[in-house]
């Protein structure tokens, strides 16, 4: 009804106060594994902009004599089971492996934000017909599509993508479209509707640039997700073919382990791995979640009674 | 004094600010028991709110009044009556964005909640610049100009002016959707319990502010209150309304100081005063 | 006077309790700043203030409830023991059969999945090991007491099929069952109209009479506590700033702080040509600077106020926290 709001206790005095840099800002959000997340992808990232500056050999040289060769000086991570360098392919890898992905989650957000900021506008039966469109898509196993694909047009990049990018979209819909019906009804977007501006307008200046965080944040997700499911189909030999050097691929090499060389099929996966947790500790940052310090919040809030001088738990629960 | 309102005659309407005829809204909420019924939340309500004139419109929880107001401003449907709005009507609802805008020129509308009612994303002076963008057709110098305007009407200080609204305080965030709402340069303004959730001593503030505001301009001004000393302090006119009806109206001296209806008796009773007790 | 009521061991005694609550960094941030109050059985006090002004933190601290991280200094004491030092089950049941507590909006404080009759019965069957059916019939008695008409058929209903007024009346009758004797109420009118307010209030302060209770009132609404509070605080900035008998609060406030705030509020009873507006915002306990908190807004303001802390000292039958105020409130009478 008519309550005085309680005011937050953090209201902002008019004195002038520093802020801290955008930098130090970014990292305090994002906590120390964010940032760690973030820095650890922005490398793989350059390094799969600048592969053939890095990479030391052409990934597909072979050299039977050198196959199986451990780490050396010559190769770092040693050689695979038809002697090409296993780093070089673990950088020219990374071009694939991340490219995947990247087109699943673009074509996912292309085709899935419009038909979820209309859904959330329109509310009724547009909403009702276009969420059971997701439910029923969201059934369908990404997999199971992407064999289909398969069968249909034969193995590769190309059908795998469009497979997962069909199964990803009510993925990240419907997160947007709940994002969005929250905000669909503020006051502030009823305040825009009656100076007004337009639907679409309202749609995405307004509602997308508030829901944006939480979507980036998802769509870090889904893109860890994807690369996962894009790298086990390689495995399965339906998404990226061999001989390119691919992380899913290489992780399929079974001559390697049959050998008893174990390096070839876990240096590839480490870095999926890798990756993948990556991408979801910064997208759940992204979103908002922050970091929960259990063990401080125990030791706080057992308040002690003073003396006068000030003698308590501090905020960080450290007891004086 | 007659209870009733008064049904207002066609030709007397052209001149005022708003003029409302016969308002009603029933909604089709579900009964509980899986069906849905009907509830009738503004039933048959006249009023007018004449041309630099300032109506409050009183009533407790489920009397209707926010409903109206939402219908005034075209957030709602109305079910049934007229709605006329400096001397045209808008009881359809507006199609074209070209009659968007012209009824966004008429009327605009501050809510109660300064904590939901800007956008988070969005600086004061850009919320007020997109709408004097919108509207107006100013150069850019023009709107620059009519923006310091309008931040100094409001009494915002430049850095206030350039804050984000998680870093400003109720009062602060309430003006900045005032001066919003005062870019589109209406002639009406319904303020939705506008007051109601600010401190006691900013609420004074505001108040004062309202009243400079309609001295300067002539802006008439709808206040939807469940408070009657704030309507007595902004309102020269006053409507009752309990559950939907219309219970009494006239000038706030007749009715609140010689209520001719129980209702509004009790409702003024109620109201905790020196020497008041429960 | 001072803020002691009786000579009897009181029933709820606060000695300058100071709050912090966990800041940025290693800031902790002041919400509370030295407040001392007492409360004797059978006594209703006011707390009133704006944002900031720490009304809620005070019972918060009483009933310990306080959020994550705050630390608290100085020392509660109800019926001579010392809350804070409590062991968990002195705790829980000082919380059970000591403080009662209402909170502003009763529908974030009652489990909407559980029917009314479970919410009011459960304390009473697992923490007194009532039986079930003794726990229904004084559940519905104490609903009937707080105006509720049908009780046994409002037991079986579910939260959402009562009105706010209604919801609020159920709070009241559940701390009511545990029968508590100090009644900590946060607003609990605030949300509701003001018809059902004057009702609740009513229930309120009959059953405080008629059982002896103590009641601490929360209130941003100066004149609803003069009219169900014995003694009214006005808090500012996380600091007691003026305290006095109710009935006497209109004619002898004397410190400006509370001088503004009745003379902000409209009248319902004529229009003022202009209202007199504090300038400014009300502050927290954290923006005070090393003076009186309310230096920056007050119209009476000279050096020292921005220098010094002023204490709370007996001005007039009560307590005042201001400098100046002897001067002041001559001033004032000679106008």
């Amino acid at each position: 009804m008519n309550t005085p709001t309680v005011e937050p206790v953090a209201v902002v005095t008019d004195v002038a106060v520093a802020r801290p840099s955008r930098i130090a800002r970014l990292r305090s959000s994002l906590g120390p594994a964010g940032t760690a997340a973030a820095i650890f992808l922005i490398v793989v990232l350059l390094i799969a902009i600048a592969a053939p500056l890095i990479a030391p050999y052409d990934p597909d040289a072979q050299s039977l004599l050198s196959a199986f060769a451990g780490p050396s000086g010559a190769h770092l991570l040693g050689t695979d089971d038809l002697g090409r360098d296993i780093l070089s392919r673990l950088v020219y890898g990374s071009r694939t492996s991340l490219l995947g992905p990247a087109l699943v989650v673009a074509v996912a957000l292309l085709v899935g934000i419009p038909l979820a900021l209309i859904a959330a506008w329109y509310g009724g039966a547009v909403d009702a017909i276009v969420a059971r469109i997701f439910d029923l898509v969201y059934a369908l196993p990404g997999l199971l599509l992407a064999v289909l694909a398969v069968a249909l047009f034969g193995p590769g990049l190309m059908p795998a993508v469009v497979a997962l990018s069909i199964a990803y979209i009510p993925f990240l819909a419907r997160i947007v479209r709940a994002a969005a019906r929250q905000q669909r009804v503020s006051p502030y977007v009823d305040a825009l509707a009656v100076q007004g501006f337009g639907v679409t307008r309202i749609m995405v200046r307004h509602i997308l640039r508030n829901i944006g965080p939480v979507v980036l944040g998802q769509a870090a997700i889904a893109f860890g997700y994807a690369l996962l499911d894009l790298a086990s189909l390689s495995f399965l030999g339906l998404a990226v073919q061999a001989p390119t050097a691919d992380w899913g691929v290489m992780v399929s090499d079974s001559n390697a382990l049959m050998q008893g060389y174990w390096l070839p099929v876990l240096a590839p996966g480490v870095l999926i791995v890798l990756c993948v947790l990556s991408l979801t500790v910064l997208g759940a940052r992204i979103s908002g979640e922050r970091p929960q310090p259990y063990l401080r919040m125990r030791r706080a809030t057992r308040a002690r009674v003073g003396t006068g001088a000030h003698s308590s738990t501090t905020p960080t629960g450290a007891t004086p | 004094m007659t209870a009733q309102a008064t049904t207002v005659s066609a030709s007397s309407t052209t001149d005022c600010a708003v003029a409302v005829t016969n308002l009603t809204k029933v909604f089709r909420v579900p009964d509980g028991k899986g069906g849905r019924t009907r509830h009738t939340a503004v039933d048959a309500v006249s009023f007018t709110v004449e041309a630099g004139g300032s109506l409050g419109i009183v009533g407790e929880s489920g009397s209707g009044k926010t409903t109206i107001a939402r219908m005034l401003v075209g957030l709602e449907r109305a079910t049934g009556g007229e709605m006329a709005v400096l001397g045209r009507d808008r009881s359809a609802p507006a199609r074209r964005s070209a009659e968007r805008n012209r009824r966004a020129q008429e009327l605009q509308i501050v809510f109660q909640d300064p904590y939901t009612s800007l956008d988070p994303a969005q600086s004061a002076r850009a919320a007020v610049d997109e709408v004097l963008r919108h509207h107006g057709r100013f150069s850019a110098e023009q709107r620059a100009a009519r923006l310091t305007e309008l931040m100094d009407q409001v009494g915002l200080t430049d850095r206030q002016a350039r804050a984000r609204p998680r870093d400003l305080s109720g009062g602060q965030r309430q003006r900045v959707a005032i001066a919003r709402a005062l870019a589109a340069d209406p002639k009406v303004l319904i303020l939705d319990e506008a007051v109601s959730a600010l401190d006691v001593s900013i609420q004074a503030q505001i108040l004062n502010l309202l009243a400079d505001i309609r001295a300067a301009t002539g802006i008439a001004y709808l206040l939807i209150s469940h408070d009657l000393a704030v309507v007595r302090q902004l309102c020269d006119t006053v409507l009752v309304l309990r559950r939907g009806k219309v219970v009494e109206q006239g000038t706030c001296d007749s009715v609140l100081d010689a209520p001719a209806e129980e209702y509004t008796r009790a409702l003024r009773a109620a109201v905790p005063v020196p020497g008041w007790r429960p | 006077m001072t803020t002691n009521a009786a000579t009897t061991t009181p029933l709820l005694e606060i000695s300058n309790l100071t709050v912090h609550l966990a800041g940025g960094g290693d800031n902790p941030k002041p919400v509370l700043d030295g407040i001392d109050l007492t409360l004797a059985p059978g006594e209703s006090l006011g707390l009133v203030g704006e944002s900031g002004s720490g009304k809620s933190m005070t019972v918060r601290a009483v009933s310990r409830l306080l959020p994550n991280g705050a630390s608290l200094d100085g020392a509660i004491r109800f019926d001579g023991r010392d809350v804070a030092a409590m062991s968990a089950a002195a705790l829980r049941e000082y919380r059970d059969t000591g403080v009662g507590m209402i909170f502003q909006d009763p529908r974030a404080h009652i489990n909407p999945t559980r029917r009314i009759g479970a919410f009011l019965t459960e304390a009473l069957v697992r923490n007194r090991a009532v039986p079930r059916r003794t726990a229904r019939d004084r559940a519905a008695a104490v609903l009937a007491e707080v105006g509720i008409d049908d009780p046994d058929r409002r037991l079986r209903q579910y939260p959402h099929e009562l009105s706010g007024g209604m919801l609020q009346r159920v709070m009241i009758a559940s701390v009511l069952l545990a029968e508590p004797r100090l009644i900590l109420a946060d607003e609990p009118t605030t949300a509701l109209d003001v018809t059902i307010q004057a009702e609740v209030v009513g229930i309120l302060d009959r059953l405080r009479r008629e059982r002896g209770l103590g009641m601490v009132f929360i209130t941003h609404d100066l004149d609803l506590a003069l009219a169900v509070c014995g003694r009214v605080a006005v808090m500012y900035a996380g600091r007691i700033v003026e305290f006095r008998e109710a009935d006497d609060l209109h004619r002898r406030a004397a410190h400006p702080y509370t001088l503004g705030l009745l003379g902000s509020r409209p009248s319902i009873d004529a229009r003022a040509e202009r209202l007199n507006a504090i300038p400014g915002r009300p502050r927290s306990a954290f923006e005070a600077g090393p003076g009186c908190a309310f230096a920056d807004r007050c119209a009476h303001v000279r050096t020292v106020c921005h220098e010094v802390r002023p204490e709370l000292e007996p001005f007039d039958d009560g307590l005042v926290r201001c400098h100046r105020v002897a001067e002041i409130t001559r001033q004032e009478a000679t106008v």
